[in-house]
């Protein structure tokens, strides 16, 4: 604000001057057609204007420097939590070491009581290129570089969902690598936590659909590169499935989460965000509507 | 003006050549080493890759007029951006102010031409060859199954999305060997320009009479040799990174992705300086000939110019504040960023003092000044909103800060470049441009920039980060993007006015005489266009406005340095 106020301020006076001088010291038709007085410099005035903008920039570089100490060298409080942010070409992961949590695109943080501070500290780095993290309405951007440790700090005040994205070019599907975070009250945060500690859901009641869609899932390519707890598929080169219908989106953001995405997103991604990394599967109809019955069990 | 009898002899060479067959005058140019020639030929270069960078910039705002567009693809509009930045920094900006240099610096120093003549042919042709090797990619990259790709890993670049693993094929090679090239190009005519100006003025021109326009070049071309190596050598690391497998940049192998940013900052933060430079060299001759006033304060703005060129080598990082240098290394690149606001304001207020007091007539070329003035001073502002890091770390590579170094490259750079165009045109051609034409290409191009980047400065504030090929509505972007398209528009018109303007004036323009604009440095001694030795008789100089010595003996320049 005080950077915002002092440059407004130079730029009407400044602006202001220099309007004046070309209104007033215009070439008037009427004008004796002599030279004006020449003039060539003035040490005083010289002077003035060199040591005033001096005494602005070390106000401002002061002013600056508070804020980068009150960002950057403040201690971590006991009570904060801590969750890994791994950047890929185009959707992130999130690991909860303290909960043993994983999962993806959708951040879920607790809301901090000022009185009783709570803040979440990312620990974030990158499997491939390089992102950035930004949640303009929590802090600023922290750029998620491969094979550098980057850490940043969220202390959100009003539970709700931020809306952010990537914000340093990393490929074709940069614009559609989205960032959503829910910031919830403490209790709903628990069950929330709680709920994405337990393993996948193995038991269908009788949904033949779901079994035989976790068979197709089981013996397909799914597996490389997906994880779902508890079950034969570990691949971490895509995001964890264990709770993928918890989620609100999937495609990192970008689709709302319904079955009838979820099946055109299996069929073939790239019509959904073309140049995306995960191929189209080729499956039957049949198929299709087996996995995505089995993946809507996935709560 | 007085002659000589080998002046005579050249001139009457030149008379039995009017008339010649159209393939001797192509391949006079094409050998010529004169630097006039060559000036020319870098400004025409710069100017048809102004039109090519031009276009890519209105594919890129239709496709972000209106959110969720299916215009281009994504890939498309990757390569798109990636060539708009290349483009306009290496092919236009670069050569464009070369060209400016090379026809003027011997000019007004005196002098019949640059120091080293094939020096500066071959610089000018590795350049334009480095133009069209960087285009040949819309037909030749990626081998031959993949025809058609261009380079789409954005102007800097970024480690290891340039890794052969994340950009296979050669679209990226073709970016790499442009640069390069066109990296090899710029130093020899920086090596140029200054050699020339240390040892080629004429007689009485000492340091501290030569026109700010030659200091400014001069301080830009030593900054070039500084800031182009490390980029240069940086093309050379990554090009190894590609195919002979070392590790710079190879992030899997151990490499550094933030080594990469730290050589393309230390060129590219500089080189925002080389470009804007001789921007302030243009209003330095513009301003108080259309004031009708000596330039207020010459020794400090040579001071200043000097020091913005020093001061520009120690802010590079402030690219880098969101990549986690810590806060010491933060604080310092923001004290050192701000404090080349100083120099910056002094200029500013010394062109203000020079056109107090003043007569100031608005032509075309002062109308052009004018604008830059008000643009720069926005320009220089919002830098200083982003020098501080907290507010870098929320704006930093959102469209605010593409508005902020638009408003430096359009709104201060290109518009000094236009005023300069207007007022050297009678000089190169012997014909004054239509102020008709100039007045309207003024206006629309004003209306055109001021709705494109003042707008597109509220995107960013509401959290639209650059390099998106879309975005879905209802983040409060759509409408401000939709001004910002229309204004390029209105910048399109500009230019097709004043293309027009440039082709029909060569034919119908007013005849110029040596002097149209009654000026007061030594290249409007000499005849327009002047002859291919320039000066018939080296002249002799006793101040730094040496016509205006000639045109007022009696209250002359030299009275009062």
């Amino acid at each position: 604000m005080l950077v915002l106020s002092v440059t407004l301020a130079i730029f009407l006076i400044v602006g202001g001057l220099l309007l004046y001088a070309l209104i007033r010291y215009r070439h008037r038709p009427g004008d004796a057609d002599r030279e004006p007085a020449q003039i060539y410099g003035s040490n005083q005035i010289e002077l003035s204007w060199t040591v005033i903008p001096i005494l602005i920039v070390v106000m401002l570089f002061l002013a600056t420097t508070r804020i980068i100490l009150r960002t950057q060298a403040i201690p971590k409080p006991q009570t904060a939590m801590d969750v890994t942010v791994i950047g890929h070409q185009f959707w992130w992961e999130y690991r909860y070491p303290n909960l043993g949590v994983v999962t993806a695109n959708e951040l879920h943080i607790p809301v901090s009581d000022p009185a009783h501070p709570t803040p979440t500290y990312l620990t974030m780095s990158s499997a491939d290129v390089a992102h950035s993290f930004w949640v303009p309405r929590l802090a600023g951007k922290t750029d998620v570089i491969p094979n550098r440790v980057n850490t940043m700090w969220l202390d959100p005040q009003q539970a709700g969902l931020y809306l952010g994205q990537c914000a340093q070019y990393c490929g074709t599907q940069h614009a559609k690598m989205l960032l959503r975070i829910y910031a919830q009250s403490p209790a709903d945060f628990a069950a929330w936590a709680n709920q994405q500690k337990l393993p996948a859901q193995q038991d269908f009641a009788g949904n033949t659909a779901a079994v035989e869609g976790q068979a197709v899932f089981m013996r397909s390519a799914c597996i490389n590169c997906h994880a779902i707890s508890g079950t034969a598929a570990t691949g971490r080169f895509g995001p964890d499935l264990t709770h993928l219908a918890s989620r609100d989106t999937i495609a990192s953001g970008a689709i709302q989460n319904n079955p009838e995405n979820l099946r055109a997103w299996i069929d073939n991604p790239s019509s959904m965000k073309p140049g995306c990394l995960m191929p189209p599967m080729h499956l039957n109809d049949h198929d299709l509507d087996a996995i995505t019955a089995y993946l809507t069990q996935l709560r | 003006m007085s002659t000589t009898h080998a002046v005579e002899g050249i001139d009457e060479t030149l008379a039995t050549q009017q008339g010649r067959p159209p393939m001797n005058v192509v391949y006079e140019w094409l050998t010529t080493v004169d630097h006039k020639k060559i000036g020319l030929m870098y400004i025409a270069y710069a100017l048809v890759f102004l039109l090519i960078g031009g276009v890519e910039a209105m594919l890129i705002r239709i496709q972000l007029a209106i959110p969720n567009n299916h215009f281009v693809s994504p890939q498309v509009f990757n390569q798109l951006f990636t060539m708009h930045g290349t483009t306009m920094v290496f092919f236009v900006g670069m050569p464009v102010l070369f060209g400016f240099g090379n026809y003027l610096v011997p000019l007004m120093i005196g002098a019949r031409d640059m120091a080293f003549p094939r020096l500066n042919a071959f610089s000018f042709w590795v350049s334009a060859f480095a133009g069209l090797l960087l285009y040949f990619s819309y037909v030749g990259a990626s081998g031959l199954y993949a025809a058609g790709s261009a380079p789409d890993v954005g102007w800097f670049a970024y480690a290891p999305l340039t890794a052969k693993v994340f950009s296979p094929g050669h679209s990226t090679d073709y970016w790499t060997l442009a640069v390069f090239l066109s990296g090899i190009g710029s130093i020899g005519t920086a090596l140029n320009i200054v050699t020339t100006i240390v040892c080629m003025r004429c007689r009485g021109m000492k340091m501290s009479r030569m026109p700010l326009l030659v200091w400014l070049y001069l301080v830009m071309a030593s900054l070039v040799f500084v800031t182009v190596s490390p980029l240069t050598a940086a093309q050379i690391m990554l090009t190894l990174d590609r195919y002979i497998g070392s590790h710079f940049f190879d992030t899997q192998a151990g490499g550094s992705a933030v080594l990469w940013m730290h050589f393309f900052w230390i060129f590219g933060h500089p080189e925002v300086y080389v470009l804007v430079l001789p921007a302030f060299a243009f209003v330095n001759e513009i301003v108080p000939v259309f004031s009708r006033k000596a330039i207020f304060g010459y020794p400090a703005m040579v001071a200043a110019s000097v020091g913005i060129g020093f001061i520009s080598l120690s802010v590079w990082a402030h690219h880098m504040f969101t990549v986690g240098m810590g806060a010491a290394a933060n604080t310092f690149f923001v004290f050192s960023t701000m404090v080349i606001s100083v120099p910056t304001g002094i200029k500013i207020f010394n062109w203000l003092a020079t056109i107090w007091g003043g007569k100031v007539i608005f032509a075309t070329p002062m109308l052009f000044c004018v604008a830059f003035l008000f643009q720069f001073l926005v320009a220089g502002l919002t830098g200083i909103m982003l020098s501080a890091a907290p507010f870098d770390w929320q704006l930093g590579n959102s469209y605010f800060v593409v508005a902020h170094f638009h408003y430096v490259l359009v709104g201060a750079i290109v518009t000094a470049l236009f005023g300069a165009l207007y007022y050297w045109y009678p000089k190169i051609t012997g014909r004054v441009m239509s102020e008709t034409l100039g007045k309207w290409h003024f206006w629309l191009f004003v209306i055109g920039f001021h709705l494109t980047f003042d707008f597109m400065h509220v995107p960013g504030m509401l959290g639209m980060p650059r390099r998106i090929y879309t975005y879905e509505a209802g983040r409060g972007w759509e409408g401000w993007n939709l001004i910002v398209g229309v204004g390029a528009v209105f910048q399109a018109a500009g230019i097709l006015c004043f293309v027009y303007n440039l082709i029909e004036s060569y034919f119908k323009g007013k005849e110029a005489g040596h002097d149209p604009w009654d000026a007061w440095t030594l290249e409007w001694s000499t005849t327009s266009p002047p002859p291919d030795y320039n000066f018939a008789v080296l002249p002799t100089v006793n101040s730094r406005r040496p016509l205006w010595d000639l045109k007022h003996p009696e209250d002359p320049d030299s009275d009062y340095e």
